[in-house]
C-alpha cells in the first residue's frame, strides 16, 4: 500500500492512496490489536502455568472457555451497541430480569417446551432493548442516560416480580439445568453456542452493508447521515439486538446457575464492556472487530481462572477490570493520537 | 408577602415551576400514602437520609454543567469509607483516618480528571472504568469485613440533631456547601466560566479560560465531596463496609437532571436542583413509608431520569413543529 501511494503518478488518483493507507494503517493496528492480546494471553498462560501447572490442563481452558460463554454472548451486542459510538449499561439487569423470568416460568409449568423458554427469554429482552433503543435512536436521549436509567428500572421490575424469593435448582427440571452443562462432540454447549453467535455477527459485520453501515455511524455519523444510511433504526437494531442477545444469555444464566434470585447477573455490564473495550472495540465509535470483542472476553476469563489457581482473593477482580477498561481506552487514546500524527506528517510529506 | 412571591414566581422558569408542581404532588402523595409522612421529624429523618446524596448533587452538578459527567462517586464513597475503616482498625487515630480518607479522594478524583483532561478521553468511559476501580479497591481494602468500633462522638455527628432542634449536622454541611456553590455558580466570574464552558468549550478556549485546569479542578472537588459523603456515611451508619452506596450514583445524576441542569453542558441552576433534590428525597421516603424496598422506588428515580431528558426534547420538538406550521400557514396567506 505503502509502495503503492508513494508511486501514484497522477494527482487526479492522488487522493484515492491516501485513503487506502488510511484504512491500510487502520487495518494494521486491528491486526496488531489482536496480536497483541494473543501475546498478552501466552504472557499469562505462561507465567501462571510456571507456577501451577495445574492451570495449563485441557480441562481448565474448557472451564475458563465455558465461563466467559455467557459473557461473550452480551458482549456480541454490545460491541454493535459500542460500534455506534453509544453504550449499553442495562445488559446485567436485562440478563438478570429474564434469568428469574424464565426460572420462574419453568418451576410454574415444568413440563414447558424448552424452546418456548428460550423464546420467552428472547422475547423478555427484546421488549427491554427495544425500550432502550426507542429512546436512544428516536427520542435522542444520550445512551448513558438511557441505560443508566433502565438498568434500575429493569433491576427494580425484576424485584417487584421475585420479591424476595428465589427459584433453586430442584424447582426446575432436570433437562433444563443439563444444557449449560452438555457437551456436543466434546465440547462445552455453552461455548459451541457463543462462538456460533460471534461468528455470525461478525460475519454480518464484515460483509453484509448494514454491518459495514454501523462502523460508518460510529466513525462519521454526520457523513453517514448525507449518504443515506439510516442512523436511528440502525442504532434502534443494534440496541435491540443487544437486548435479545441478553434475554438469551439470561436463559442460559439460569441454567448455568440453577438458584436465581432477583440480584442475578448484577454488575454484569461492567464485565461486559470491560471484554469489549479490552478486545479493542474503540469507544470512540467505529472501529473494532467481533473476534478482538471476543479475545477480550477470553483474556479477562483466563485473569479470573488465573487468580483462582494462584489463591488470590477474588476481592481483586473488580480493581481488574476497571484497571483493563482504563488500561485499554488509554491505548486506544494514545494510538488514535499517534496514527493521526503519522498521517498528517505522511501527507505534508506528500505536498 | 404576595407581591414578593409573584416576583419570585416571575423570576423562576418553567421548568423551576413544574418541579415546584411535582414536588407538591410528591408531598400529597406521600401525605396519603403514611400519617407519619408530612411532619418535622420526618422531613428531619428524610434529610438525614439524603445526607451523602445531597452534597455530591452539588458537586455533580458543577461537572455536568462543564459538560461531563463523574459515575465514579459512589465508588469513591466506598473507598473513602473503607479506608476510614481500615485505618482506625489499625489503631491510627480518628481524625488522621479521616483526612486520609479525604486525601484519597481527592487524588481519585485528580486520576479521574488527568484521563480526562490529559488523554482527551470521554469522562463517561474514564469514570465508568473508575467505578469498578475504586469500589474494587475498597473491596481489596476491606474484603468482607465490617469496621464498626467508632467512638460516640463520631456516630452522634452522623444520625444526631444540633442540639434544640430538628436539623442534622449532616444537613448543616449541605446547608453550607450549598450556599457556596450557589454564589460561586451565581454570582462570581467563575460561574460565568463554568457555564461558558459548557456552553462552547472551544469558544472558552479561545476567550481565555483554562479549561482544562478548571475540569480537572472540578474532578478532584467531586472526589474530596465524594469523600466527605463516604466519612458521612460512615458516621450515620456506624459502620465500614467495602459496597457501603452501592448505586447511589443514580439518585445524584437524577436530582441534577431533574433540576434541569443540560446534560450536555451549559445551562442550569442551583434553585432547579434543589427543588429536585427535595423532590427525589421526598419521592423515596414516601415510598420507603409505605414499605417499598429501594429496589422499587429506584424505578420510580429511573423513569425519573430518563422523563427530566426526554420531557424538554419533546417539548422542544413539538415547539419546532408548530413554529414550522405556522410559517407553512402564513405563507400560504
Amino acid at each position: 500500500m505503502q509502495t503503492k501511494s508513494s508511486t501514484s503518478p497522477t494527482p487526479a488518483s492522488g487522493a484515492a492512496p491516501v485513503d487506502t493507507s488510511l484504512a491500510s494503517v487502520v487495518a494494521r493496528i486491528g491486526q496488531a490489536r489482536e496480536f497483541g492480546l494473543l501475546v498478552v494471553l501466552a504472557v499469562i498462560i505462561a507465567f501462571v502455568g510456571v507456577q501451577q501447572p495445574r492451570f495449563l490442563q485441557i480441562s481448565n481452558f474448557e472451564h475458563i472457555l465455558q465461563s466467559i460463554a455467557i459473557i461473550a454472548i452480551v458482549a456480541v451486542g454490545e460491541t454493535l451497541v459500542i460500534l455506534t459510538r453509544n453504550v449499553d449499561l442495562s445488559v446485567g439487569s436485562v440478563v438478570g430480569f429474564s434469568a428469574f423470568a424464565s426460572a420462574n416460568l419453568l418451576k410454574n409449568h415444568p413440563s414447558l417446551n424448552l424452546l418456548l423458554v428460550f423464546l420467552f427469554g428472547c422475547a423478555i429482552g427484546a421488549v427491554l432493548g427495544a425500550v432502550n433503543g426507542l429512546l436512544v435512536a428516536y427520542a435522542g436521549i444520550p445512551a448513558i442516560v438511557v441505560t443508566l436509567g433502565t438498568l434500575n428500572i429493569y433491576r427494580g421490575l425484576d424485584f417487584a416480580v421475585a420479591g424476595g424469593s428465589e427459584v433453586s435448582a430442584f424447582q426446575v427440571p432436570t433437562a433444563f439445568l443439563n444444557i449449560a452443562g452438555d457437551y456436543v462432540l466434546g465440547i462445552p454447549l455453552l461455548v459451541i453456542i457463543a462462538a456460533a453467535i460471534a461468528l455470525i455477527a461478525g460475519y454480518f459485520l464484515r460483509y453484509s452493508r448494514q454491518g459495514r453501515q454501523l462502523y460508518a455511524i460510529g466513525s462519521n455519523p454526520d457523513a453517514a447521515r448525507v449518504v443515506g444510511i439510516r442512523k436511528s433504526r440502525l442504532t434502534f437494531m443494534a440496541f435491540l439486538t443487544t437486548g435479545i442477545l441478553s434475554g438469551f444469555a439470561g436463559v442460559l444464566w439460569a441454567s448455568y446457575f440453577a438458584t436465581i434470585n432477583s440480584g442475578a447477573a448484577g454488575g454484569l455490564e461492567l464485565l461486559v464492556i470491560a471484554a469489549v473495550v479490552v478486545g479493542g472495540v474503540n469507544i470512540f465509535g467505529g472501529s473494532g472487530t467481533m473476534l478482538g470483542a471476543m479475545l477480550g472476553a477470553i483474556v479477562l476469563g483466563v485473569i479470573q481462572n488465573a487468580l483462582g489457581v494462584l489463591r488470590v482473593d477474588q476481592f481483586w477482580l473488580q480493581a481488574i477490570y476497571g484497571a483493563a477498561i482504563l488500561i485499554a481506552v488509554t491505548l486506544d487514546a494514545l494510538v488514535t493520537r499517534q496514527v493521526q500524527r503519522l498521517l498528517i506528517a505522511r501527507r505534508a510529506q506528500r505536498e | 408577602m404576595m407581591n414578593r412571591l409573584r416576583s419570585l414566581s416571575q423570576r423562576m422558569t418553567s421548568w423551576e415551576l413544574l418541579l415546584v408542581a411535582l414536588l407538591v404532588g410528591v408531598l400529597i402523595n406521600g401525605a396519603n400514602q403514611s400519617p407519619y409522612f408530612l411532619n418535622a421529624t420526618s422531613f428531619s429523618l428524610m434529610f438525614s437520609d439524603f445526607s451523602e446524596k445531597s452534597i455530591m448533587v452539588l458537586a455533580m452538578m458543577l461537572i455536568i454543567i462543564v459538560g461531563e459527567i463523574d459515575l465514579s462517586v459512589a465508588s469513591i464513597l466506598g473507598f473513602s469509607s473503607a479506608i476510614v475503616g481500615d485505618l482506625f482498625a489499625a489503631g491510627w487515630p480518628l481524625w488522621l483516618a479521616i483526612v486520609a480518607a479525604l486525601v484519597v479522594g481527592g487524588l481519585a478524583g485528580l486520576f479521574n480528571g488527568l484521563l480526562v483532561t490529559r488523554l482527551g478521553l470521554p469522562s463517561l468511559v474514564v469514570t465508568l472504568g473508575t467505578l469498578a476501580l475504586y469500589r474494587g479497591a475498597a473491596y481489596i481494602v476491606l474484603g468482607e469485613r465490617g469496621i464498626s468500633t467508632y467512638p460516640n462522638v463520631f456516630t452522634q455527628f452522623g444520625f444526631g440533631d444540633i442540639p434544640g432542634t430538628l436539623i442534622p449536622w449532616t444537613f448543616l454541611i449541605f446547608a453550607v456547601l450549598a450556599i457556596v456553590v450557589g454564589v460561586m455558580l451565581h454570582s462570581s466570574w467563575v460561574g460565568r466560566q463554568l457555564f461558558a464552558i459548557g456552553a462552547n468549550k472551544e469558544a472558552a478556549r479561545y476567550a481565555g479560560v483554562a479549561v482544562a485546569r478548571i475540569k480537572l479542578l472540578l474532578f478532584v472537588v467531586s472526589g474530596l465531596v465524594a469523600a466527605l459523603a463516604g466519612i458521612i456515611f460512615t458516621a450515620r451508619f456506624a459502620t465500614s463496609r467495602a459496597d457501603n452506596a452501592v448505586g447511589f450514583e443514580l439518585d445524584v445524576i437524577t436530582v441534577v437532571l431533574l433540576g434541569g441542569v443540560d446534560i450536555f453542558g451549559g445551562r442550569g441552576s442551583l434553585l432547579g436542583v434543589l427543588l429536585a433534590l427535595f423532590t427525589v428525597a421526598a419521592l423515596r421516603d414516601s415510598f420507603a413509608l409505605a414499605n417499598y424496598p429501594d429496589q422499587v422506588q429506584s424505578i420510580l428515580v429511573g423513569v425519573l431520569l430518563i422523563v427530566s431528558v426526554l420531557g424538554p426534547l419533546a417539548v422542544k420538538r413539538l415547539q419546532d413543529a408548530w413554529i414550522k406550521r405556522r410559517h407553512v400557514v402564513s405563507s400560504q396567506a
